[in-house]
């Protein structure tokens, strides 16, 4: 039997880091994503289940809930994205509708994105090259949608850096954006 | 003698020494100059020609309002024409050419033109090149472009990068004279977020250039204590060098910041420029005032300049004019200049004032109630004849005349909201007023209050008002002490005496004279001034000449200026580089790209790719010997029908939608039933338009009861989902529906050929049983391929063979290829593109975007009886019209030549085999077309009347615009299989 082995969403086998002064970018691909949306009038029993099942507190609007593993960031009405490691979580979408029932609607997620971790001193003004959020007055868990070089991407705040999550497609364009923006202010 | 301009004083850098070129000759600078200080320190005045009659012209202002003094500067790909002298920043190795001359600028051929001026008034060529019609495009226009005009471009792609950005603030303020300073420093102190913008490249505004004390010191001076200060406040941002160029909705202002202008190139990987989008919270417009000029004949000689200009050369540059330097004036500002040349050893030959109580200066001889009356001096000002106020004509030496007709507030941010501005008779001139920008408040000479000590308390009166409206209670600080001279302007426009010529806007070379023949042609309302007579257009957009033009046609139509009104001032402020609008959206960056699972697999297959929307799509992947595109889709087509083939379908927008009212939500969605799909099977759908237009389709597979996923084509994927969520929000609320995209997360690819179950039966795992019973035709599943992998699988065909499409997690698209293409090499699969995606369907007839063209109907598509009438769909009602369903309506139907070895061109249309060719014969048209290496001939799909009643008829099909006319013969749109039993083997 052939066997399948994954790339990264830019096309290599490890996941990119490039460093400037002041500034790091490093796509992230060892994360699972799942997400979940409640079923009328269920939101607050997917709170119950979700506590549960992820000993965390479904945020409110433009907000996210960070844990040491398992994070979850509000991406619509009554609709959140479950952030977890994939290593060991494949079939993350698959034990949380488990956990979820007819209460929630669950959607694999994992390979709709691309994700770059932006760090460092130089991180709000590379960013304010790119997108019209207010990053540099975003609190700490906030996340907001935002377009990138057109692409609607997620813009997640995080303790030291902003999270970006832009289409898996248009990795390689959201990547070359970012390191554009990072070289005009770097 | 070097820079025999330079007086003592002055904000430049004495100590630097700046090389730069004009014309081809070296001159020196020091830093702190503009490229037009530098010339004036050189002794040059004439700096470049007009646009229509060549005429020398000197460099009239030390602004961005500058009409004359328009220069390319820099060479090959930087090349940039129209730059204005006096706001670039002089740099070491700058080169600056002058423009629209040939072959100098002291002996320009086309100078001929003045001596034919009478002929070349306003709306001559409007007039005379009227016949032959044809010559106009071909002859007058190129000739007329030739010699008359600015700057000309090199043609190069600009090497240079530009930015895009976006910034907030709680307090925009635009501009850092006294006002800006004092409204930014009143809100920085409050905690506010600032943005002060300054177009300049050092903060103060007219502070650098007055010689007045504020505080008991200079007023740049006092600007540099509070710059420090401001500084020093972690939530103000200062940004020079940047313009504030448009307000648009909601707060948000467009600024353009030249980061790298100064330079000879931007240093590595750093913009040239960036565009700004401000969101303010609210802003103060402190964009101070332009001095507008008083015309009379020749007025336009090099050496006539604005008296403020020439006291900012003099008092922040270092510069004067010339050696000998003269005044006219309505108002003391003119004796302020005088002053201050005569307080750094200038010889001032006299202050001509139109005012009969014109103060006297010491030490210098006041022509009270006098004026200018005509110039002299061919390249460069040489003498002014006045007129006294006893009648007497005196000639005054100058080669400088000072000139100062009142101020004009820059009102024209105001006014991108379609404010109007609103007369003021205190000072004669236009002040902010109407509906302006929401949030925008306007401070010092930009609303009209032209001395220091009111400009510094208008700006922080204005930016207590703005905090106060955001809920920031702030103080005003304690006002510095400065000049708070009275208005003492008496109106005075132009000089009514002399035969020749006046110029009002010295940049579009339009006089006095052209005004009030655009007046006797009764174009009179401002706009039709304007557009006559090109008033107040190009680089400069009037600054210092609309006034003068209303107020000779207000005078020639006995109205007030108010009266005439103003035309609207629109975005930009000043010309915007069309490199900073488009970013880094350029070339192949345009727009992103989306690439395919597949896609680093078939870049080394050396795939021909083809952009559909933003995607990347192989279209063929040919192969050694194959010369010609068609040779490798005729066999990416052949070997698929014949074994197997598999290419990249991901691009089809996948949606996910779940919920308890999922199933009634798709039958409310597509136009067929969906309700009893059973779990595990797949459905082809079609979807209306709310008209009863079809405009998408595609399959839906049930994969629980609560559990669909919808597929649409790349085209409509976006379309298909905001409609899809338009109607799970707007129509139906109370469903319980949930949408959300899933195109990326799967990789997906077509398996399809009589090999294609035995091929995937190698990668499926075995406890997925392909046969023909356990997965039938339209089955799907969730599955895992590989030894675990989580996969989906559809059966469903596009190309009419046996065919399933395999989805697995996007991440493992790349290795799923390669394993689909190393399962398939006993088979001797192929991978096809998308040309082969085509023909395979069209040999089907199977509807693409082609047919679903935004004007056919399901009927037309050979679909009506999809349209269920025993439930509700969006477009089931209208798609009843009664025009949509005439008995001859369009039907789809398929052609082949009569002669196989002839092509059926696609867009051709159908007429009857014999009879005139005419659009009231038209019976349809070919929507596809592709050449069937199956049937070994052309064959199409096309829309003819009555098709279905017409299989056999031989029609023409004609495409007359290159003269083509092929026999065709109306047969069965389903050439390939048409029982469909391949696809269910």
């Amino acid at each position: 039997m052939l066997k399948l082995k994954s790339i990264t969403p830019l096309g290599a086998d490890e996941a990119r880091v490039d460093r400037f002064t002041g500034l790091t970018i490093t796509e992230v691909t060892e994360r699972a994503l799942v997400s979940l949306t409640a079923r009328n009038d269920q939101a607050d029993a997917i709170r119950d289940k979700a506590r549960g099942l992820l000993g965390i507190d479904l945020p409110d609007i433009g907000d996210s809930a960070m844990g040491n593993i398992r994070s979850v960031f509000w991406i619509g009405p009554e609709s959140w994205m479950i952030d977890m490691p994939y290593s060991g979580n494949e079939y993350l979408a698959r034990q949380v509708k488990q956990a979820m029932g007819d209460s929630a609607s669950v959607v694999e997620q994992t390979d709709g994105w691309c994700r770059f971790d932006l760090e460092g001193a130089t991180m709000n003004s590379v960013l304010e090259r790119l997108c019209n959020a207010d990053s540099a007055n975003l609190a700490e868990r906030a996340v907001t949608r935002t377009q990138i070089h057109h692409l609607g991407c997620f813009l997640w705040r995080q303790k030291d850096g902003f999270a970006v999550f832009g289409p898996r497609s248009s990795a390689a364009s959201l990547h070359h954006a970012l390191l554009q923006a990072a070289q005009s202010v770097c | 003698m070097t820079q025999k301009n330079r007086v003592n004083g002055g904000l430049i850098d004495r100590s630097s020494r700046v090389n730069f070129q004009f014309d081809g000759k070296t001159y020196q600078g020091h830093n702190g100059d503009t490229l037009a200080s530098a010339l004036l320190a050189n002794d040059v005045r004439l700096m470049g020609r007009s646009f229509k009659y060549h005429r020398p012209r000197g460099v009239m202002t030390a602004g961005s309002e500058e009409p004359n003094a328009l220069m390319k500067l820099r060479t090959g790909a930087r090349q940039e024409p129209n730059s204005r002298a006096t706001v670039t920043e002089l740099f070491d190795g700058l080169e600056a050419r002058s423009q629209n001359r040939f072959p100098s600028l002291k002996f320009d051929f086309m100078g001929i033109n003045d001596r034919f001026s009478n002929f070349l008034t306003a709306g001559f060529y409007y007039k005379t090149f009227m016949w032959p019609r044809a010559f106009w495009e071909k002859l007058y226009e190129p000739v007329i472009r030739k010699a008359a005009g600015l700057g000309s471009i090199s043609f190069e792609d600009d090497p240079d990068s530009y930015d895009k950005g976006f910034l907030h603030c709680d307090l925009l303020v635009i501009g850092s004279g006294p006002a800006g300073l004092m409204a930014a420093l009143t809100a920085g102190r409050a905690g506010a977020r600032v943005i002060l913008a300054e177009e300049d490249f050092i903060t103060g505004g007219r502070l650098n250039t007055e010689t007045y004390a504020v505080a008991g010191m200079s007023g740049s001076d006092w600007a540099r204590s509070v710059m420090a200060e401001l500084e020093s406040l972690e939530s103000v941002r200062i940004l020079t060098r940047t313009t504030v160029v448009g307000a648009f909705d909601h707060g948000i202002y467009g600024a353009v910041e030249r980061v790298s202008d100064h330079m000879l190139a931007p240093e590595s990987g750093k913009p040239r420029q960036i565009l700004w989008r401000i969101y303010s919270k609210r802003a103060v417009l402190a964009a101070g005032a332009t001095e507008r000029p008083i015309a009379f004949e020749n007025n336009d000689r090099p050496g006539v300049m604005m008296a403020g200009a020439v006291r900012a050369y003099v008092n922040r540059w270092a510069v004067t004019p010339h050696q000998q330097v003269a005044v006219f004036t309505n108002n003391d500002d003119g004796h302020r200049t005088a002053a201050d040349l005569i307080a750094e050893g200038v010889d001032v030959t006299g202050v001509i004032d139109v005012r009969p109580d014109a103060p006297s200066l010491a030490g210098i001889e006041v022509f009270a109630g006098a004026r200018v009356v005509n110039s002299k001096g061919l390249l460069g000002l040489k003498s002014v004849q006045i007129r006294l106020a006893n009648g007497e004509i005196r000639d005054l030496t100058c080669g400088a005349l000072g000139v100062s007709g009142g101020w004009n507030p820059n009102v024209h941010l105001t006014c991108h909201q379609r404010g109007r501005p609103v007369w003021n008779d205190a000072i004669a001139a236009f002040v902010p007023g109407g509906e302006m920008p929401a949030g925008l408040t306007v401070a010092g000479a930009a609303n009209g209050h032209l001395s220091t000590a009111q400009a510094l308390q208008t700006g922080a009166e204005a930016a207590v008002s703005a905090l106060t409206g955001l809920g920031v209670s702030a103080a005003a600080p304690d006002l510095p002490e400065a000049e708070d001279a009275p208005n003492s302007l008496t109106p005075f426009w132009y000089v009514k005496e002399g035969k020749g010529r006046a110029w009002i806007d010295p940049q579009n070379d339009v006089t006095v004279k052209d005004i009030k023949l655009a007046h006797q042609e009764n174009f009179r309302s401002v706009e039709h001034l304007k557009r006559y007579t090109t008033l107040g257009m190009a680089t400069d957009q009037g600054k210092t000449s609309n006034m003068g033009g209303l107020a000779v046609m207000a005078e020639l139509t006995g109205k007030s200026i108010p009266e005439t009104g103003t035309t609207i001032f629109r975005p930009p402020y000043t010309p915007v580089a069309m490199g900073a609008l488009a970013g880094r959206s350029i070339g192949k960056n345009f727009h992103p790209t989306r690439e395919t699972p597949s896609h680093k697999w078939a870049v080394e297959q050396g795939a021909e790719f083809v952009e559909v929307g933003n995607w990347l799509r192989a279209q063929w992947f040919p192969q050694p010997g194959e010369t010609h595109w068609r040779q490798s889709v005729d066999r990416e087509v052949l070997q698929t029908r014949k074994s197997v083939g598999i290419c990249d379908v991901t691009t089809l927008g996948k949606i996910d939608v779940q919920g308890a009212d999922a199933a009634e939500f798709l039958n409310k969605i597509y136009a067929n039933g969906f309700a009893k799909l059973p779990v595990g099977k797949v459905r082809y759908g079609l979807m209306l338009r709310e008209d009863g237009i079809a405009y998408d389709d595609g399959t839906a597979a049930r994969l629980a009861e609560d559990h669909f996923v919808v597929t649409t084509t790349t085209a409509n994927a976006v379309l298909v989902y905001r409609n899809m969520e338009f109607a799970r929000q707007c129509l139906w609320p109370d469903l319980d529906v949930q949408l959300i995209s899933t195109t990326e997360a799967w990789a997906q690819y077509a398996v399809a050929g009589p090999k294609s179950r035995k091929l995937l039966q190698k990668l499926v795992d075995p406890e997925f049983d392909l046969s023909n019973d356990a997965f039938p035709f339209m089955a799907c599943g969730e599955i895992t391929v590989c030894g675990g992998v989580r996969a989906r699988l559809f059966r469903i065909s596009f190309s009419g063979e046996l065919a399933y499409e395999v989805a697995v997690p996007t991440r493992y698209g790349d290795a799923m290829i390669r394993a689909l293409m190393e399962a398939g090499e006993e088979f001797d699969a192929v991978p096809y593109g998308t040309e082969a995606l085509g023909v395979m369907r069209i040999e089907k007839g199977h509807a693409a975007g082609n047919e679903l063209n935004g004007t056919t109907t399901a009927l037309n598509l050979g679909l009506g009886r999809m349209v269920s009438k025993k439930k509700d769909c969006i477009g089931n009602v209208l798609s009843e019209r009664e025009g949509l369903n005439a008995t001859d309506a369009l039907r789809l139907v398929g052609l082949r030549p009569v002669d196989s070895k002839e092509v059926i061109p696609a867009g051709a249309h159908l007429m009857n085999a014999d009879g005139s060719v005419s659009a009231k014969t038209d019976l349809g048209y070919v929507t596809s077309a592709a050449y069937s290496p199956i049937l070994g001939c052309s064959i199409a799909l096309a829309f003819l009347k009555g098709g279905g009643d017409r299989m056999g008829d031989v029609l023409r099909v004609i495409n007359p615009l290159e003269g083509q006319e092929v026999r065709a013969e109306v047969v069965s749109a389903h050439f390939v299989d048409p029982e469909g039993e391949r696809l269910r083997a």
